[in-house]
């Protein structure tokens, strides 16, 4: 029932050959050379200082929710600089090769990249951005506050968390590993059908980009179960529904819209992967197949998929903008129906990406309506902002800084959006670079807020501040980068420019593009002042040190725990009297966080379980990957087999007695909150 | 959520923290989480039940729905899943009791019966394969097939997670673990019943038509 294959397979080998390896790309070679030495460095540097013990025992086997969130924040990281090095290159060619005269280099024949190279370039950054960077990064924000807003001790299934990481790290390396071995795919991030099917690209690319989203989506599912699951039953005796801090109402319905969106994904890619391992016909031009079906289900995932990273930046604002205007937060109950609005609309406007399928008038007007909905409970979010600012003693802290940047690309962002919600407006713009120009527009607010939440969190989490100097550097020379980017690539979309050129026409253009590189510099620049900012950090971290309430007005539980966080969280379970628990304490005099006495802790046990689960996944990616079905189907047993065996540990957790728990607090100092203030709310 | 006094500070004052409170009850937080998986495993199945309304009309020239589907043979099939749920029910319901034997023994038949419905429709695609009528031929033979045999798929596993359970419950008892697995497992079977009444509504009635 397998296809026939263009080109060799062999039993042992599947598909690999020495052939796959590009050595002949220089610049792969070159990114290969960068990967390797960097590589060696940190293993060479884990192996010298002889750390891999610890490395092993408190990270790569642990369950505690908020170091899992952390490796989420830090892979998000590194694979956002990867997607930002194909931004770069991809800058850097339209820049090159605008008009017929453009240099080639390379053996390009304008710029320095062929258009097989520039489309797998395009399609990585798109889904490594998406999907492993700006998710992992939120996951990971996620991960580490719901459980400490609620006043849980950790997740409701603190093992299957693990699990998510390991599973999302392991499509990262995949998507890095097809650098190196064979090529990724050339059909765009969303992967245009039928150009994803076998006969049009006979190569592992398509397949290297299919699973690794498939296994990463297997993790986003299951780290959606345990947020809701945190959510619903892991509240702190007290926290009724009416007071869960916003950025959990968010977490909430941004999960919800996962665990009911990623499902869709699956089937998709499923479907997809039938049309080119058995030759089925779902998305094929021939014998039935309709390739509408693939753009609709890729889509009824993919808008909610938009709003499943929007929500917890909403909800990262919605924290910032009260702590740093001294103030409640305008608006909890509206704040609250806007979130779950969000996530119920986010399923009835996917065509909205495709109007020009030809799918009637009557179609068009139901999603065109559909999609101006939106506005409306995202307005009603941005007033709750301005009111909560308004008249307020604002600080312009660097989360702060983030949250306004934010808000301001939002309003751009969306009012672009409100445009292209008009079919007529759609149909002249389609496909052009003005789209573009809107999502990035979308996404960039998603990393501002992002960015403002690891400003904000990272001393609960590490216990001392991000240095204030160079995290102001880093926001303006973002900001600068964003203008010169974007506001010339809206205008190239306005004159008629179209998505993934690798070869720009018109000579014309050839200044805005240049502008464009520009903001390229100062992105560029930010990175630097990034490295900086994290290297200033850590150094200076004696003088940074904080106390629980780090920024001395921050209103939710979180900041009623040690900075850096225990591992059990809270000795003893809060008792929530208010919508802002910490707030209400501040203002009634209760600041003293030692309970009365302390009781014995439950904890699960770290355990590398997950990590051989991760370990399977990449073999069984791999094989799928290079049709080596022996490699695939011993992974999948292993997967199961591994599962089988950890049901029946049923070691895995231990209690810390009361006295420890005791002396532990202790060592964690008297915890009078630095800074505290006396605030009105 | 009861606010019980720790005893804490002198009567009348505030009470801060809650030393009694040690969080939810396991079993619950554990098969509410198997509640949202099986949320989003109705997902899948409503994918592929989509894919197949929009693509079972595209046979291109090959064999119809009408040409394949046996609603009487499926009726078979009905029965013997139905009768395995059945099976499942009684026993939980040794469960309640805490009867080793009787948990055991009922989902003994319980898998008996699933495997029966398992062998019918393995028999029911092997004899399709040999009269040439493979998912390559046409997109209606494909989503017909994924969609019937992702339903197989979940039998199947639901089948080795019982195998599973009986050694479980023979080893461990009525373990927390156990019993959250078990209700779980019981969520899950339930449900692939109710997805085969609508494979069996869709594709085998609809398609005799």
């Amino acid at each position: 029932m397998l296809v026939d294959l263009q080109g060799s397979w062999s039993p042992l080998w599947g598909r690999l050959s020495l052939s796959e390896v590009p050595y002949h790309n220089i610049i792969v070679v070159g990114a290969f050379l960068f990967a390797a030495v960097l590589g060696a460095a940190i293993l060479g540097g884990i192996t010298y200082a002889g750390k891999w013990g610890y490395l092993w025992r408190e990270w790569l086997t642990t369950v505690d929710h908020k170091k899992i969130g952390v490796m989420y924040i830090l892979f998000g990281l590194v694979m956002l600089f990867r997607g930002f090095v194909d931004a770069l290159m991809m800058r850097t060619q339209q820049m090159m090769a605008a008009g017929p005269h453009a240099a080639g280099f390379l053996g390009a024949l304008h710029g320095y990249l062929p258009p097989s190279h520039f489309d797998q370039i395009y399609s990585a950054h798109g889904t490594i951005m998406i999907i492993l960077a700006v998710t992992p990064i939120l996951v990971g924000l996620m991960n580490i506050v719901v459980p400490l807003q609620v006043g849980a001790r950790d997740m409701a299934y603190p093992y299957l968390n693990a699990v998510g990481l390991w599973l999302t790290v392991v499509a990262g390396a995949l998507v890095m590993l097809s650098l190196f071995l064979g090529d990724f795919s050339h059909a765009g991030w969303v992967g245009l059908a039928p150009l994803t099917e076998l006969p049009y690209s006979p190569n592992v690319g398509v397949d290297y980009w299919m699973w690794a989203i498939q296994i990463s989506s297997v993790g986003t599912t299951l780290g959606a179960i345990n947020l809701i699951a945190t959510i619903v039953k892991m509240r702190a005796p007290g926290m009724s529904w009416g007071r869960l801090p916003i950025f959990t109402w968010t977490s909430l319905s941004t999960n919800i819209i996962a665990l009911s969106s990623f499902p869709v994904l699956a089937v998709a890619l499923f479907l997809l992967s039938f049309d080119r391992y058995l030759g089925t016909h779902f998305f094929t031009p021939g014998l039935g197949g309709d390739l509408m079906l693939y753009t609709n289900l890729f889509w009824i995932w993919g808008h909610p998929e938009v709003y499943f990273v929007v929500l917890p930046a909403f909800g990262i604002i919605s924290e910032i903008v009260p702590t740093f205007s001294e103030k409640p937060l305008f608006g909890y109950i509206t704040m609250v129906i806007a979130s779950m609005a969000i996530a119920g609309v986010s399923w009835s406007v996917w065509l909205h990406h495709f109007f020009t399928m030809g799918e009637g008038p009557a179609v068009s007007l139901y999603f065109s309506v559909a999609t101006m909905l939106v506005g409306i409970p995202t307005g009603v979010k941005v007033f709750n902002w301005a009111f909560t600012m308004y008249r307020a003693r604002i600080r312009y802290d660097v989360p702060m800084l983030w949250a306004i940047g934010a808000l301001i690309l939002l309003l751009t962002g969306g009012l672009t959006g409100m445009m292209l919600a008009i079919p007529a407006i759609n149909y002249t713009v389609h496909n052009s670079v003005f789209v573009v120009a809107h999502f990035h527009n979308m996404f960039l607010l998603i990393a501002f807020a992002a960015m403002g939440g690891v400003n904000y969190w990272w001393p609960k989490v590490f216990g001392y501040k991000l240095d204030e100097k160079t995290g102001r550097l880093v926001f303006w020379y973002w900001v600068a980068g964003t203008v010169a980017v974007f506001v010339p690539m809206y205008t190239l979309g306005f004159m008629g420019m179209t998505r993934r050129l690798d070869y720009v026409a018109h000579a014309s253009w050839l200044p805005l593009l240049q502008l464009e590189e520009g903001g390229i510099a100062l992105y560029c620049l930010a990175l630097y002042y990034q490295l900086k900012q994290i290297y200033v950090s850590i150094r200076d971290r004696a003088v940074n040190r904080v106390g629980a309430d780090a920024w001395g007005t921050s209103r939710s539980l979180e900041w009623m725990t040690p900075s850096p966080v225990p591992f059990y969280n809270f000795a003893v379970a809060p008792l929530v009297h208010a919508r802002d628990e910490w707030a209400w304490r501040r203002e009634h005099g209760y600041t003293n966080l030692r309970p009365p006495r302390y009781v014995d802790i439950h904890m699960p046990r770290n355990t590398a379980v997950p990590l051989v689960i991760g370990a399977f996944a990449f073999a069984l990616g791999f094989g799928l990957i290079w049709r080596i079905w022996w490699l695939g189907a011993l992974a999948l047993i292993g997967i199961v087999a591994t599962m089988i065996i950890r049901a029946a540990d049923t070691d895995t957790g231990y209690v810390i007695p009361a006295a420890d728990v005791a002396r532990m607090e202790e060592q964690a100092g008297g915890q009078a909150p630095s800074g505290a203030r006396k605030v009105l709310s | 959520m009861a606010m019980k006094n720790s005893g804490a500070g002198s009567p009348g004052s505030v009470v801060l923290w809650d030393e009694g409170y040690h969080g939810h009850d396991v079993i619950s937080t554990r098969t509410f989480g198997f509640w949202l998986y099986m949320l989003s495993d109705a997902m899948i199945f409503a994918t592929l039940f989509a894919a197949y309304a929009v693509l079972a009309s595209h046979t291109a020239g090959g064999p119809t729905a009408q040409n394949i589907v046996h609603p009487w043979y499926a009726f078979g099939e009905t029965v013997l899943v139905f009768s395995s749920v059945l099976a499942f029910g009684f026993s939980m319901t040794a469960l309640k009791a805490a009867s080793r034997p009787g948990v055991i023994g009922w989902m003994l038949l319980a898998l008996v019966l699933g495997a029966g419905f398992l062998g019918l429709e393995i028999h029911e695609f092997v004899g399709l394969a040999m009269r040439g009528i493979v998912p390559a031929r046409s997109a209606f033979l494909s989503s017909y097939w994924a969609l019937v045999l992702t339903h197989g798929l979940h039998m199947a596993l639901g089948l080795i997670w019982m195998l599973v359970m009986m050694y479980q419950v023979m080893r461990y008892g009525f373990s927390t673990d156990v019993v959250a697995r078990l209700l779980s497992l019981k969520y899950f079977w339930l449900f692939q019943a109710v997805m085969w009444v609508c494979v069996f509504t869709v594709i085998y009635l609809h398609g005799a038509i």
